[in-house]
């Protein structure tokens, strides 16, 4: 539109300056459409009638009349909005934008200074991480019990292997490589249903299918203590919480054992009407997650275990469809657990423990049977049964699958993550233990990468 | 007994402004809780809302907000608060991760001649219970904080306000293309406020 024609034809009502216009033959565009409007003739097939349009009321408003006074008349509420928003971006006039002189504290630092720098330094390499498909190594695992419920796999502090085939529990050193026999149980107790470390990577407990737990002492080979009485069936679930263990029976019970005092059942969790099978503490030591063959999840307070309420559980968490086995803590987020559904779910869910909401939902196809969070990069590992056998990497929070491995043959039962987070071992059915480096090279990372809060200790021994 | 509810629901500028500088403090501290810049450990849990909150057990962060929310009620019962934002930087290049923004806008009449309103407590408390419900969900869809954060509370206010002593100007402290998100909104027929969460793209989802 031609800015000069128009000047003269400002101060004229919209009505003659359309008029004015239509005999200057300037532009062809407005040529036809005077044409057309006297022809009474809409040929137009976008805007069949232009009648309506008023252009030069349009372009005095665009040009002329914002620089002129404000019409009060002229303003709609959109524009006015429009006018507020721009003011407020450019920060004009309007209004003064405070900050306190005093600072807030700045938080402590849970990772020292220096490497989170560096770690951040790292961030482009590791975008381009190379992820191996392949495992880096195949043990032969023969007799592993094939059964969903129990766990029979730990890697402990002191990068010590523990597995369970059938009635013995075996080490492999992954520092050297070497392994040894800890302990083959009777086979009326057998066989063993399930392993764990302690915190210190030297005492570990193992469960047996006669409801007793033994606790060894993994450098005299020497079983310290037995535990009974807390279940009626078999212990296919243990955690540690410093010197509580924790044990989630087939009756369903869930006994936190004080392993230093004689009558050592201290706390019992009602609430799960199944076996337990799933059982994990968090990182702060203060909840509690357990699922079980009644696909149910709860999470437990500790804090309110030794209340003697009806419900004692601090939520009860219904939206599994199948037996809920998989659990994992985030190491970067205190209240964030993560847990996987039975075959009949195959569902991934994530919750906020503190409000008990399930923030997310992902249908992974197939059943999972275990869960691990990456501690050095936001990424979760899963592993799965039918019909792929394999374990899944997925980008969090937008659940991208990062990376798929192939390999075992049946279902990978169980997973357990090297001290150091960038190892992971699998154990399947088809009765091999495999290693695969899917969460990074240590070498690419800092020398002491930071470190999950779960392992107040675990510093101590890398030294060595 | 039916006026008795009726004068229950009437809301005076005055409580209007303690509601909303109540809700920032919750809210701030949820924030805190639920990005992770401060310890889990350093809060506790409290119920409020109809849900349990958290708040900060540390000493300078308590102090810090209760300051800030005493400021906040005076500057809304003088219908001078256009907006508060809380902001969380990276600790160690001062980089701007996330705004949150609380955008007030203030019944004019009400501050000029002092009538009231009507509206009832548990209808704001629900508009506030959706909004820390998605505050404490915001960390599903929010970028992961890699690195150790700081936070900073902008508040923007009428230019006729007098800048109070232990208050500084500051500048906007922007993000660069940022995502927005926002969430639910409550209104006490007095102060509406708008909530909006803008964060910096998370370069990882990009590729």
């Amino acid at each position: 539109m031609d800015a000069g024609s128009l000047s003269c034809s400002t101060s004229s009502s919209s009505a003659t300056s359309i008029k004015t216009r239509s005999r200057f033959p300037l532009q062809e565009q407005h040529h036809h459409f005077i044409q057309r409007k006297n022809s009474k003739e809409n040929l137009d097939r976008f805007i069949p009638n232009r009648s309506a349009m008023d252009f030069d009321y349009a372009h005095y408003m665009l040009t002329e009349g914002a620089k002129g006074k404000e019409n009060p008349a002229l303003s709609s509420p959109s524009r006015d909005a429009y006018r507020k928003q721009l003011a407020e971006s450019l920060n004009m006039n309007r209004t003064r934008i405070l900050a306190f002189k005093n600072k807030p504290p700045t938080p402590v630092d849970l990772i020292p200074h220096d490497i989170s720098t560096t770690h951040h330094q790292d961030k482009p390499t590791k975008l381009k991480r190379y992820i191996p498909q392949n495992s880096e190594r195949t043990l032969d695992a023969p007799d592993l019990v094939d059964d969903y419920y129990l766990n029979l796999l730990d890697w402990g502090s002191a990068n010590v292997l523990a597995i369970a085939l059938g009635s013995t529990v075996y080490l492999w050193d992954a520092t050297n490589g070497s392994t040894s026999e800890l302990v083959t149980v009777d086979d009326e107790n057998g066989p063993i249903t399930s392993v764990s470390w302690a915190p210190d990577g030297r005492h570990i407990a193992v469960g047996l299918n006669n409801s007793e737990v033994e606790l060894w002492d993994s450098t005299s080979n020497r079983k310290l203590r037995s535990l009974r009485g807390g279940h009626r069936q078999r212990v296919g679930s243990l955690a540690w919480n410093n010197h509580i263990l924790t044990t989630g029976g087939m009756d369903g019970r869930i006994v936190n054992n004080d392993v230093r005092i004689r009558s050592h059942i201290v706390e019992t969790y009602r609430g799960h009407e199944q076996e337990v099978c799933g059982l994990k503490w968090s990182a702060s030591g203060q909840q509690l997650a357990s699922g079980g063959n009644d696909n149910l999840l709860y999470v437990w307070d500790r804090a309110a275990a030794s209340s003697n309420t009806a419900t004692q559980w601090l939520h009860r968490l219904e939206d599994h469809t199948s037996a809920v086995k998989a659990l994992a803590w985030c190491p970067f987020q205190g209240n964030l657990l993560a847990s996987g559904g039975g075959s009949g779910d195959r569902c991934i869910k994530f919750w906020n423990t503190h409000t008990g909401a399930c923030l997310n939902s992902v249908d992974t196809g197939s059943q999972v049977c275990s869960l691990l969070w990456n501690k050095n990069e936001r990424e979760l590992l899963s592993s799965h049964g039918f019909t792929q056998n394999q374990l899944t990497l997925w980008k969090y929070p937008s659940m991208v699958k990062m990376a798929e491995l192939t390999g075992h043959t049946s279902r990978v039962l169980y997973m357990a993550q090297s001290p150091d987070g960038f190892t992971v071992a699998s154990a399947a059915a088809d009765e091999t233990l495999r290693f695969w480096n899917v969460f990074g090279a240590p070498e690419a990372a800092t020398k002491a990468a930071p470190k999950a809060r779960a392992e107040p200790f675990s510093h101590l021994n890398r030294i060595r | 007994m039916a006026s008795r509810t009726a004068s229950k629901d009437i809301i005076t500028l005055r409580g209007s402004a303690a509601i909303v500088s109540e809700f920032f403090g919750y809210a701030a501290n949820s924030i805190l809780y639920n990005r992770g810049v401060y310890p889990e450990e350093s809060f506790v849990k409290v119920k409020k809302y109809g849900l349990p909150m958290l708040l900060t057990e540390d000493q300078g962060v308590k102090s810090f907000i209760a300051n800030l929310t005493a400021q906040l009620s005076e500057w809304l019962e003088a219908g001078k608060l256009q907006r508060i934002v809380l902001v969380i930087m990276s600790k160690a290049t001062g980089e701007v991760l996330e705004r949150w923004n609380f955008s007030i806008e203030t019944d004019g009449e009400v501050v000029e001649q002092g009538v009231s309103r009507e509206k009832s407590d548990k209808e704001i408390m629900r508009e506030i219970q959706a909004i820390m419900r998605q505050i404490a969900s915001s960390i599903t869809y929010l970028p992961c904080l890699d690195e150790p954060c700081v936070f900073d509370v902008l508040a923007y206010t009428d230019t006729d306000v007098a800048v109070p002593f232990t208050w500084i100007e500051s500048d906007p402290k922007l993000i660069a293309n940022p995502q927005m998100v926002k969430l639910h909104s409550f209104d006490t027929k007095i102060h509406k406020v708008d909530t909006l969460v803008s964060y910096k793209n998370d370069e990882w989802d990009e590729e």
